[in-house]
């Protein structure tokens, strides 16, 4: 029987399944950060478990750390704890940890492709939600709770129910100026934020095939704001030519192996999909979010929706309640929304390909003179690759404030934070209310959009800056 | 893990569709190494003003809904980020059912890890409930039978018999799984001869 790509990773996961579906699936790869994990560990001193795998799991700590000057250490006491209690309980179970200092620290879902331990084929987690971000090289990975890290450590197993199919074909070429943050912008506005509920979604078409690796990865990594658990991608050479020589790839004969099994990772042809639907990326354009959810999408030549012309009452509800919290008029146009800061970064679009495509549309530019900007790479070595090419100075000298690795202004969790009413130009996942601090305004864009924000001043069209 | 079997409780209604898990409890609170003692902060920032002050509009801030055991809310409840400190704070503040016409997927299977359970029902239904939110009457739900009982009335819904029965015993699913340790350990050994990679051997 023709099955997904989905179908085949399940399956050659499977430890059991009960009479009733519910199916108990193997962990390959198991990825520990300083949030999520604490009452795990404690849960299994508590009931005096052992962490099964500890080579399978990898610990950093992200969501804490300040991005600047960390000579000192971490001020704020109770993040502290937190990065010095995931330290202590990877020391007492004997797991690796990348610590604040080291090179390799960042982004957990830029470190696990950094490093290799990100493989295709494989059932990857970690007590996050952008745990997707990794299904771009072909393996099933999603985000999970504190609960089932807990289960995870203790069994490098996961209780599961099988997921639908959804897939997704995206097919064409993009327009200049248009990148997969809009990619997928546009797919999470059509389908909308539940869209993908109980599905996995694999990305297909001649447009994803185009695409980088880390494209491929800023894609899967906001399936979730889609609503769907994991995205993936059937892994090709470029993937295979990423991860060759990778510290925590494999090596000699085990990469002829292992090399041998990607191959065969694909969805076969007359495979059924629950849900399918198809994108035409010549169509696509640069795209801003002007509301409170990821859904909330329209093109930079777009208007900002009208409650009135809404008939539904809970959409107009909905609509009006975002335009007061972000503090918009409905029918303004998209580039009157003046802006107070940037951020450039996060694990959606925090990888050297991001920088890269940022530094092109403000080389020997300057940001707006009441535009504050950060760029926090995704993780010291994107950090120390960037340097090598120059690009710090391009940001500097633009009047971007270059930092360290971590998530940053994503989440706010750190020191980087809107103050009430601001309004960010920011390449992260999320615009919730209140996620980049209490009563920030997010509007969600790409890396070359931010760029292009910061020197107008105000939300604009990156094609204008393309030479 | 605390048994849900049967519960009664004038619901607290909110009626704002995706509610997320950074409006559930926000990113300050996830600072904690504990899981309990989020129940003050859960709807921090649509629930207390900037002086830290209740806001008198917000339901959960008035009486008798500030002791609710059932929220009812529109649909994909518990979107966004996957902290399980979401239905941590919903579980301090008092709450062990929610009824909904959606969840996003990780946020569901959360709730059933800490005994709260997730109902889901259709919006009309969600509609007529909330009245007696808004009413301040009782309703009751019964897990074991499947049904919410309103008034005269009463519905069925549906739920998973593996989590059901997990619920209904207050079972610790690693126990359960470790019980499958044989299965695990054959399962490695095939690994280690078919993808030895995996291993890093």
């Amino acid at each position: 029987m023709s099955t997904t790509l989905y179908d085949k990773i399940w399956n050659d996961h499977l430890v059991d399944q009960q009479d009733d579906g519910t199916a108990l699936l193997f962990v390959d790869r198991h990825l520990v950060h300083e949030v999520t994990s604490p009452q795990a560990f404690e849960g299994l001193r508590n009931s005096n478990r052992k962490v099964r795998h500890p080579n399978l799991t990898l610990a950093v700590a992200d969501h804490n750390v300040p991005t600047t000057d960390r000579t000192k250490g971490i001020s704020d006491k109770e993040s502290k704890i937190q990065v010095d209690t995931l330290e202590a309980n990877c020391k007492e179970f004997n797991i690796q940890l990348f610590g604040m200092d080291d090179k390799r620290q960042g982004i957990v879902h830029i470190i696990g492709p950094e490093q290799g331990f990100t493989q295709p084929g494989t059932v990857i987690v970690c007590g996050d939600s952008h745990t997707a971000t990794h299904g771009a090289f072909g393996s099933l990975a999603f985000g999970i709770g504190t609960s089932e890290v807990e289960h995870v450590l203790a069994t490098q197993t996961l209780v599961q129910k099988k997921a639908k199919n959804f897939r997704i074909n995206v097919d064409g070429k993009l327009p200049l100026g248009v990148t997969s943050k809009d990619v997928i912008l546009q797919i999470i506005g059509k389908i909308g934020t539940a869209g993908g509920t109980g599905c996995v979604i694999e990305y297909a078409g001649d447009l994803v095939r185009s695409l980088s690796v880390e494209q491929r990865m800023t894609i899967c990594n906001m399936t979730i704001e889609g609503g769907a658990r994991a995205g993936l991608i059937a892994p090709d050479e470029k993937i295979f030519k990423y991860l060759k020589g990778k510290p925590m790839s494999p090596k000699g004969d085990s990469w002829e192996k292992a090399l041998n099994y990607w191959n065969n990772l694909k969805t076969d042809s007359g495979a059924i999909f629950d849900k399918e639907i198809n994108l035409n990326a010549g169509e696509i354009l640069p795209m801003i979010t002007w509301g409170t959810s990821p859904q909330d999408v329209i093109t930079i030549n777009d208007k900002v929706p009208n409650p009135n012309s809404e008939k539904d009452e809970d959409k107009k509800n909905s609509i009006e309640r975002s335009l007061k919290y972000m503090g918009l008029k409905p029918d303004m146009s998209a580039t009157d929304i003046k802006i107070d800061k940037v951020f450039i970064g996060s694990c959606t679009n925090g990888r050297i390909e991001d920088l890269r495509e940022a530094a092109k549309i403000l080389k020997d530019k300057k940001i707006s003179s009441h535009v504050n900007a950060i760029v926090v790479p995704g993780s010291g070595l994107v950090k120390e690759q960037a340097e090598q090419e120059g690009l710090d100075k391009i940001f500097v000298n633009s009047g971007f404030e270059w930092r360290e690795p971590g998530c940053s202004m994503c989440l706010a969790m750190n020191a980087d934070k809107l103050k009430p009413e601001e309004r960010c130009a920011s390449t992260s996942n999320r615009n919730f209310e209140g996620r980049q601090g209490r009563g920030g305004r997010t509007h969600l864009v790409s890396p070359g959009m931010a760029a292009a924000a910061a020197i107008s001043g105000n939300l604009d069209d990156v094609r204008k800056y393309q030479n | 893990m605390q048994k849900f079997n049967k519960l009664k409780s004038i619901p607290a209604y909110l009626p704002i569709v995706n509610i997320d898990t950074d409006m559930i409890i926000p990113k300050q609170f996830l600072k904690t190494i504990k899981r309990t003692g989020l129940g003050k902060n859960l709807f921090f920032e649509m629930r207390y003003d900037d002086q830290g002050k209740e806001i008198n509009d917000f339901a959960l801030n008035q009486n008798p809904y500030n002791g609710s055991k059932i929220l009812i809310a529109g649909k994909n409840f518990g979107c966004g980020s996957s902290r399980e400190h979401a239905p941590w704070a919903l579980l301090d503040f008092g709450i062990t059912c929610i009824i909904s016409s959606s969840y996003a997927d990780i946020f569901y299977s959360n709730c059933f890890k800490n005994g709260i359970l997730p109902i889901i029902l259709e919006e009309e239904k969600i509609k007529e409930l909330s009245e007696y939110a808004n009413r301040k009457e009782e309703i009751f739900v019964d897990l074991k039978e499947e049904k919410v009982v309103y008034g005269n009335n009463e519905i069925k819904f549906k739920v998973d018999p593996f989590k059901k029965k997990c619920l209904l015993e207050g079972l610790d699913d690693i126990a359960l799984s470790l019980k499958k340790s044989d299965k695990i350990e054959s399962f490695e050994n095939d690994l280690k001869n078919t993808k030895p990679w995996i291993f890093n051997d």
